[in-house]
């Protein structure tokens, strides 16, 4: 961005600086540390200059938002045109309550829905499995059926909001029912806008919510995402995250690099399945950390947006500036938040929040400062949710596109970030591509030793989390938690049972048995699951059938 | 003669998969000196106390992060015991309100470590409270 001769002058400048002005200050006072890194353990220097960002050619690197290679954002106007959506993951116990829980968000200016299942849902079990003993309703809302989501979804009409949903490896299974439900709701399939996450992959590398093989997985996936490219346009058939990356452990530049390394195997599957790679690619979508360091964040969601963008260019030949953007749902740093002095929480969700929108998320789910105690009350929800807004409303940080740009220190670090990704995508490559990768537990390792060496630093003190090792105090306990009821499961249990005798006995059968039979062909299965959801045929029932065909995975396990 | 080495089983109860802490704190277990079994995810009460049996374990740790804490500790202690195995220290952690802690401590939960324990502190925790 500079030339020759003003790069010489202020290298001049520099070397006089550090000789005269510098070296009095340090003689005389020492810097607190003898290294300064960040949370991923990227050395940070003192002082960013232009001879720091020499190499960066603007147009090429930067450009200008909405064009490629989206370093700057994908939209041109950003916040200036519209807020990013303002989307709280929420689900707890029944159907019922969690449905009073959305309506009282959208009627405190939520813009979107998002929908935290429960655990046996997540893995494919029905509410009365031995298995979901002692979980029913815990972590998230009870979908066993149709049913449950009909409820779910009561006074909430599916053509006017998006809605996402937290599921996996039965993302099928939930699809299916949420589409059936805009069948009955009216809504052509056309009109209805989401996200669902599908993304197997990850379950795989960190968050544990697998059921079948990584390639009978895998197809599934691919099923949906060709299902949606066909019949549901609006739909975001993918959200490829690494969100739960970051939670294990990972440092910054290995989240994006494994998520972005997770997106080529997706968009490497579709491509066999013989999808154009511009009539899909354009539905994929991401799921990031934002973590309380705001440069480290913003650098790294733009190096991420970069790398994307040439990796379906150069990579996968895309065409369609829609394919190369990396559009990105942000949720603040679980694991940032200390059970001790939980009000201090607040504080590192207003920055993360702030460095997700100096970033350049399309939503954002910001955490309740009572999340590292239990899920969160709806008064912890509200001054999350009211974080947002003022971010949003307040702070200026919407009025302009990517205001961190050209901050010699926020490029610097983006251009660090972009070749630590560029890195592990070259290892990744060399070691057969992201399957083997996995299989070979070799980024479950990387994960977990960053995780490790994160806790040796805080043990030392190294690094600080206020209020855990440093400035500790004795409290009382946070009181007024939120409890779900222990009895959930029994509930559910009923609700079963009545829904087992009470169904068309004859059409439930033919539907699972139908799938089962497609399951065993390369056909897309989601018209079969559809049938089958329609039928009343539940999570669990439908999960089996896929056991039966694709067999169950277990992991090895890498400590 | 070297003192013999404590043997630990890890476990994460039910469906929850956030193994971030158990991992690691199988890492730090060992290399303090234990001789560590991690079970990994979706153990059930009756399998966490088989591979406690097998082993003839001396600890057996639950991380649970999922709320199942309240059914799924008391539990382990209640099935070593029908084991005969009264012995064996049972420690927890996780995401796991204060307020639930004394009636894990009453159905034999040892010590419950909440976030942001210093993993040294489990470490002699277990060290001054196995079987000797």
């Amino acid at each position: 961005m500079f030339d020759k001769n003003e790069l010489e002058k202020i290298g001049q400048a520099r070397q006089n600086w550090e000789d005269k002005t510098l070296k009095k200050t340090l003689d005389k006072q020492g810097e607190q540390k003898k290294a300064f890194t960040s949370i991923s353990g990227t050395t940070i220097e003192r002082l960013y200059t232009p001879l720091d960002v020499s190499g960066l050619n603007y147009v090429e690197c930067l450009g200008f938002p909405g064009t490629y290679p989206f370093t700057r954002g994908v939209q041109p106007t950003m916040y200036r045109g519209r807020y990013w959506t303002m989307r709280q993951y929420a689900g707890f116990g029944s159907a019922k309550e969690t449905n009073a829980r959305y309506r009282y968000l959208l009627d405190q200016g939520q813009t979107g829905l998002s929908v935290a299942f429960q655990l046996p849902t997540q893995a494919g079990y029905d509410s009365d499995h031995a298995l979901s003993m002692g979980e029913v309703g815990k972590v998230g809302v009870a979908v066993d059926s149709i049913e449950d989501m009909r409820v779910l979804f009561g006074g909430i009409p599916l053509g006017k909001v998006t809605t996402s949903m937290t599921i996996n490896a039965p993302a099928p299974v939930l699809l299916g029912m949420y589409l059936a439900l805009a069948e009955e709701q009216g809504v052509p399939w056309d009109k209805v806008g989401g996200t669902i996450q599908n993304d197997v992959l990850k379950e795989i590398i960190c968050r544990g919510q697998y059921i079948f093989p990584p390639k009978p997985t895998m197809r599934l996936t691919v099923d949906l995402i060709e299902f949606c490219q066909k019949q549901v346009p609006r739909w975001n058939s993918i959200s490829i995250s690494g969100y739960h990356i970051r939670e294990s452990g990972s440092t910054a530049a290995q989240e994006m690099a494994f998520t972005l390394a997770d997106g080529i195997a997706y968009t490497q599957a579709c491509v066999e399945r013989g999808m154009d790679v511009d009539a899909f690619a354009g539905r994929l979508s991401f799921f990031f950390n934002a973590f309380t360091n705001v440069c480290e964040e913003v650098a790294k969601f733009r190096a991420a947006r970069r790398c994307w963008a040439r990796i379906m260019k150069d990579r996968f030949k895309a065409k369609d500036a829609r394919s190369m953007m990396l559009r990105y749902h942000v949720q603040t740093g679980g694991v940032t938040l200390t059970a001790q002095q939980p009000m201090n929480n607040i504080v590192r969700v207003a920055l993360q929040t702030y460095a997700a929108a100096l970033g350049g998320c399309q939503s954002l789910h910001t955490n309740s400062y009572d999340e590292a105690l239990c899920l969160p009350t709806q008064e912890a929800v509200t001054v999350a949710l009211r974080t947002q807004q003022v971010v949003a409303e307040e702070s200026g940080a919407t009025d302009t596109v990517d205001p961190l740009a050209g901050s010699y220190y926020v490029e610097a670090l983006t251009d660090q970030i972009e070749a630590d990704i560029e890195a592990y995508i070259k290892k990744i490559d060399s070691m057969g591509g992201t399957l083997t990768a996995i299989e070979q537990g070799y980024i479950q390792k990387e994960i977990q030793n960053s995780a490790y060496r994160f806790q040796k630093e805080i043990e030392s003190g190294e690094r600080i989390n206020v209020g855990q090792n440093k400035y500790i105090m004795e409290e009382p306990p946070l009181t007024n938690l939120l409890k779900v009821n222990m009895q959930q499961g029994e509930i559910e249990t009923e609700k079963l049972k009545k829904l087992r005798a009470g169904r068309d006995q004859g059409a439930w059968k033919s539907a699972l048995d139908n799938l089962r039979e497609v399951s065993g062909t390369s056909e897309n299965v989601m018209p079969a699951v559809i049938r089958a959801v329609k039928a009343k045929a539940t999570v669990g029932e439908i999960c089996d059938v896929w056991r039966g065909v694709f067999g169950e995975y277990r992991p090895k396990e890498y400590i | 003669m070297a003192e013999k080495k404590i043997k630990m089983i890890v476990a994460k109860p039910g469906l929850d998969g956030h193994d971030r802490g158990a991992k690691l704190l199988s890492r730090i277990f060992a290399e303090a000196g234990m001789e560590v079994i991690y079970t990994g995810l979706r153990q059930t009460p009756e399998m966490i106390v088989a591979a406690a049996v097998q082993e003839d374990a001396d600890v057996v740790g639950l991380s649970s992060l999922s709320g199942v804490h309240n059914y799924f500790f008391p539990r382990v202690v209640e099935l070593l015991r029908e084991k005969q195995m009264n012995d064996v220290l049972v420690v927890g952690g996780g995401i796991i309100p204060k307020e639930d802690i004394p009636g894990l401590k009453q159905a034999g939960v040892a010590e419950i470590f909440g976030p942001g324990t210093n993993t040294e502190t489990i470490v002699n925790f277990i060290k001054e409270n196995v079987r000797k």
